[in-house]
């Protein structure tokens, strides 16, 4: 609950409509797509432009009132769970495309449209916004900026990251800030556009981005490739990236994961294959047709025991949209499913995915591994019952050792999915010390009353897991 | 007795728990929910909705008034579920929740008398239900109609919105599918495929009687032999979504027996809203073990035209010389699943130029009777349906279920379309096509 004069002030700036603090509101902003969190805010705001964001923000500031930004929920950290209370800023509102500017090939939208809705906007002008996480038809670019999301194209065209031009953002003390712009080349002062990418709302609200968009390619072509053991599957994917080939999709899936699509999907995966790939190459045909010869040459030699090129670009679609449900598919198993997001070299995959399988049986789990196999980021997904509290202590053992694994062969904790307050104990062991205090140096330089996201991305007490567990 | 904290109580005890729990929050069925897109407000979301729904069941919330509207203010459209990854039944959950509200919660007196009349009065009775035809038929017909709306008499008397339903309600026919059809077998033309009986539905056997006998006429055709069951009732589809949960399972059983004693392949439904309802009879009833098996086999037995007419024989199908478009009905789309198979049927008729709607998947605002509970949410809904329907131009507009059908005339009239467009139903334009009456 608001106190009435809180909620008075936030109403002369929105009007009663766009601030709430009923029960039934308070619930359904309590959680976003990470199991286990939840917490109630005090109230919901739900602003319509800059002006508004700001005198929301100089108010928190004032009375020292935690702001989280919120855009559609999806993320997997809890970044968006209000764990110590205050408002949650709802950013759907703004939802404009600004300008699609064809002759400096960009996009500037506001933060609350839909990662698909850009898709659309862009391929219908044949400009193409790489950037799909499995989430797009309804994660917002806000929430993709501000996470730093990937997805499946991330090999060959990179993240979110690297099609951030420019950014306009209130600070928390209510100043609007804008970096970058639309240049290709720009070093004057810090990099505060790359700052601002993946600052999981913990340091501004983002309230416009320009995004870099690049030709739409001609066309796209996919295949699987089946491998009776996992190292094959590994040196493939070596191999394919030592011959110089970039596909623009190169993904993973062993066993477990495979069943499942299977019966969810039904597209004719083998249920008895170690692993396999899914691989996806696009641009001019008569490179996409070199490639994909090449490409089913590579996997032949390197020991796959069945190939299928897709006929049709609608047939490797369908292919695509099996991984895309990966993760879904796999929901349907056991009640709770917990996505991990660690990711390591691509020499390390397979010694990784082994580590994965050894740490199943160690604590008894169903673990499924998927993943980005050409940038070595991988969702180890672990299917459980929340409601088991003794099953969810063995996956919390299993999170630590996989994590612990990963950072052992030169890997991250989390590739994508950002830090939040899921992975906030665990920061330390990737960053060091030296590392905690500069991230918290720049945070307080941002948001010295640090009211932007509390309790994410950094934690009092590192390598116990915290937040309010539901 | 009743009060909120009664109706919590009993959610703790009947909303099914694996359903709620496999809710992983991931969202994906958001963009998919026409409250969501109308609101932009989780709690009118499906993933809100459940988180509600949730919270009620952990007793972390007792509900409230605002429960009940976020529960009723939600189409049951289903939408949802198609796009759910994980599969959760939003349609049972919301069932279950409208089920405890309108037995616990507090509701003034009135409402439960019109509740009682409505639901248990006169739905289920075939009789009272003729009988409510012969009058409407009588006041269409004599001229009564007529004069209420060109006195302007119908604006003081009806709200805006039935005043709308009843501008463009076909004639009520006094004469359901049995007074039209005296054998209780209507043979098969060429080789017999299968003994299918026909689901008449209450509200389509008064206003949609000629349906039922089209349905019936083109079965025959395309090879199965018809059965008129004298013994059935109302599916209790409205029931079950309007949380007459009780008495839906009644009308169930009563069905299942109905059928139980007919050497029949088939039931056959032509409104995706009975349809959809008739395959979930085993959920319905899964507590009962005496009905368990019962409701399993009745529910294999249910198709919806579409489905038999495509596996059936080729239709001697004359040409239709319009631009075709289709609705799909939301619950047999979501529901049935059936999606395919009365585009492939329209696509069989010479010379037809079909076109896709842009989001025929969405609900048009119909739901049962959310254009008379949510006039406003309804007519938004229908008028961007309308837009949509406006860029397709064409001339006919099939849908599959007859309250899409008339919320459909609705918003033809409301657009002023009527002298280019006309709303029929699947199986009709079939018959037209068949029968060749136009060229
Ligand atoms: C099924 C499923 C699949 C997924 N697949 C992928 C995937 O393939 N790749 C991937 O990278 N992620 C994936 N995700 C995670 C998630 O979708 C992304 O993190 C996404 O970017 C979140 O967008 P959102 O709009 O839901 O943001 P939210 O969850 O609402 O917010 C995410 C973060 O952004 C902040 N934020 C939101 N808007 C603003 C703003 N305007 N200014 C400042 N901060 C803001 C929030 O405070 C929060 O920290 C998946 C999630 C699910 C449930
Ligand atoms: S049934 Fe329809 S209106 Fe209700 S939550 Fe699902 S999609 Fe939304
Ligand atoms: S799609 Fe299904 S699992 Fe995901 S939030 Fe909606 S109901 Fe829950």
């Amino acid at each position: 609950m608001l106190t009435p004069e809180l909620k008075s002030e936030l109403t002369t700036i929105l009007g009663a409509e766009y601030v709430c603090d009923d029960m039934e509101s308070c619930i359904s902003y309590s959680y976003d797509a990470t199991p286990l969190y939840q917490a109630i805010p005090d109230g919901i705001v739900f602003p319509k432009n800059t002006e508004e964001i700001q005198r929301i923000l100089r108010l928190a500031h004032q009375h020292h009132i935690p702001i989280i930004g919120r855009g559609s929920g999806t993320n997997l950290a809890a970044d968006t769970v209000p764990t110590q209370g205050g408002i949650v800023m709802v950013m759907t509102r703004l939802n404009q495309i600004i300008e699609i500017d064809t002759d400096n090939l960009t996009i500037t939208v506001q933060p609350g449209v839909l990662t698909q809705t850009i898709h659309n906007a862009v391929e219908a002008k044949q400009l193409f916004y790489p950037p799909d996480p499995s989430s797009m038809k309804i994660s917002t670019i806000g929430g993709n900026i501000a996470e730093g999301s990937g997805g499946l194209r991330g090999l060959k065209y990179g993240t979110t990251r690297d099609y951030v031009l420019g950014l306009e953002a209130v600070l928390a003390n209510g100043e609007v800030i804008r970096t970058g712009g639309k240049l290709y080349k720009d070093v004057a002062g810090y990099d505060l556009t790359r700052l601002l990418v993946g600052s999981e709302g913990t340091l501004a609200i983002i309230t416009e981005a320009t995004l870099k968009l690049i030709p739409l390619p001609e066309t796209r072509r996919a295949m699987v490739a089946h491998y009776a053991d996992l190292d094959t599957a590994a040196r493939a994917v070596s191999a394919i990236i030592s011959a110089r080939i970039i596909p623009c999709t190169l993904e993973f899936m062993d066993q477990g994961t495979i069943q499942v699509v299977e019966d969810y999907a039904q597209i004719g995966l083998p249920r008895d294959m170690a692993a396999i790939l899914l691989i996806e190459q696009d641009g001019p045909h008569l490179l996409v047709e070199q490639d994909i010869t090449k490409l089913h040459q590579i996997c032949l030699d390197s020991g796959a025991t069945h190939i299928e090129v897709a006929q049709t670009s609608a047939d490797g679609t369908q292919l695509m949209a099996a991984r895309r449900n990966a993760l879904s598919a796999l929901a349907r198993l056991r009640p709770t499913l917990i996505l991990e997001d660690i990711t390591v070299p691509r020499s390390q995959i397979a010694p990784m995915v082994r580590s994965i399988t050894e740490i199943s049986r160690r604590y008894d789990l169903t673990i499924c591994t998927f993943g980005h196999a050409g940038d070595g980021n991988l969702h180890p997904t672990i299917l459980t019952d929340a409601r088991n509290s003794e099953e969810i202590t063995r996956v919390e053992k299993a999170l630590a050792d996989m994590f612990a694994t990963a950072i052992r062969l030169g890997g991250t904790i989390t590739g994508e999915h950002g830090v939040g307050l899921a992975k906030a104990p665990f920061l330390e062991w990737k960053v060091g010390r030296t590392g905690i205090v500069a991230l918290q140096g720049i945070k307080n330089a941002l948001d010295p009353t640090g009211i932007l996201n509390p309790g994410k991305i950094f934690t009092q007490v590192p390598t116990e897991q915290e937040g309010t567990k539901k | 007795m009743t009060s909120w904290n009664d109706v919590g109580k009993t959610l703790t005890l009947t909303l099914d728990e694996e359903e709620l729990t496999r809710c992983m929050r991931c969202g994906f069925c958001l963009p998919a929910c026409p409250t969501y897109r109308e609101t932009g407000r989780e709690a009118a979301s499906p993933r809100g909705r459940i988180a509600l729904m949730k919270a009620v069941h952990e007793g972390r919330m007792i509900p409230d008034s605002s429960f009940q509207k976020q529960m009723d203010f939600c189409l049951g459209c289903r939408a949802c579920e198609s796009d759910c990854p994980a599969d959760v039944h939003f349609g049972h959950l919301l069932e279950q929740s409208r089920a405890a509200i309108v037995s616990h919660a507090p509701s003034p007196t009135w409402k439960k008398y019109m509740r009682k009349f409505f639901f248990h009065a006169l739905i289920p009775h075939r009789r009272r239900l003729r009988l409510v035809g012969a009058f409407l038929a009588l006041y269409q017909r004599s001229g009564i109609q007529r004069l209420l709306h060109r006195s302007g008499l119908s604006k003081w008397l009806m709200p805006s919105h039935l005043q709308q339903v009843d501008e463009v309600l076909p004639l009520a026919s006094p004469y359901g599918i049995r007074e039209r059809v005296t054998t209780e077998r209507l043979p098969a033309i060429g080789t017999p495929l299968g003994r299918v009986a026909l689901f008449q539905g209450c509200i389509m056997d008064v206003l949609f009687a000629k349906t039922n006998h089209n349905t019936a006429k083109v079965l025959q055709a395309a090879g199965y032999d018809v059965i008129i069951s004298k013994s059935q009732t109302c599916c209790g589809a409205l029931h079950a979504h309007s949380g007459e949960e009780e008495k839906a399972r009644l009308l169930a059983q009563q069905n299942i027996k109905g059928f139980q004693g007919i050497d029949i392949d088939w039931i056959v439904s032509n409104a995706g809203g009975c349809g959809a309802h008739l395959i979930d009879y085993p959920y319905l009833l899964k507590d009962d073990p005496q009905w368990a098996t019962a409701a399993q086999s009745f529910a294999h037995r249910i198709k919806d035209v579409s489905e038999l007419l495509v596996d059936g024989h080729s239709l001697n199908l004359q040409p239709i010389h319009e631009r075709v478009t289709y609705q799909d009905s939301c619950h047999l789309r979501n529901g049935m699943k059936v999606i395919k198979e009365p585009r492939t049927l329209l696509n069989t008729i010479p010379e037809i130029d079909y076109i896709e709607l842009v989001e025929s998947d969405r609900c048009c605002g119909s739901a049962g009777i959310y254009n008379l509970t949510h006039p406003q949410t309804s007519q938004q809904l229908l008028d961007e349906k309308m837009q949509h329907l406006h860029h397709t131009r064409a001339a006919i507009l099939v849908t599959s279920n007859p309250g899409c059908l008339i919320q459909m005339k609705v918003g033809i009239q409301r657009a002023g379309l009527e002298n280019h467009m006309r709303a029929v139903h699947l199986v009709d334009l079939l018959i037209e096509s068949m029968e060749g009456d136009r060229t």
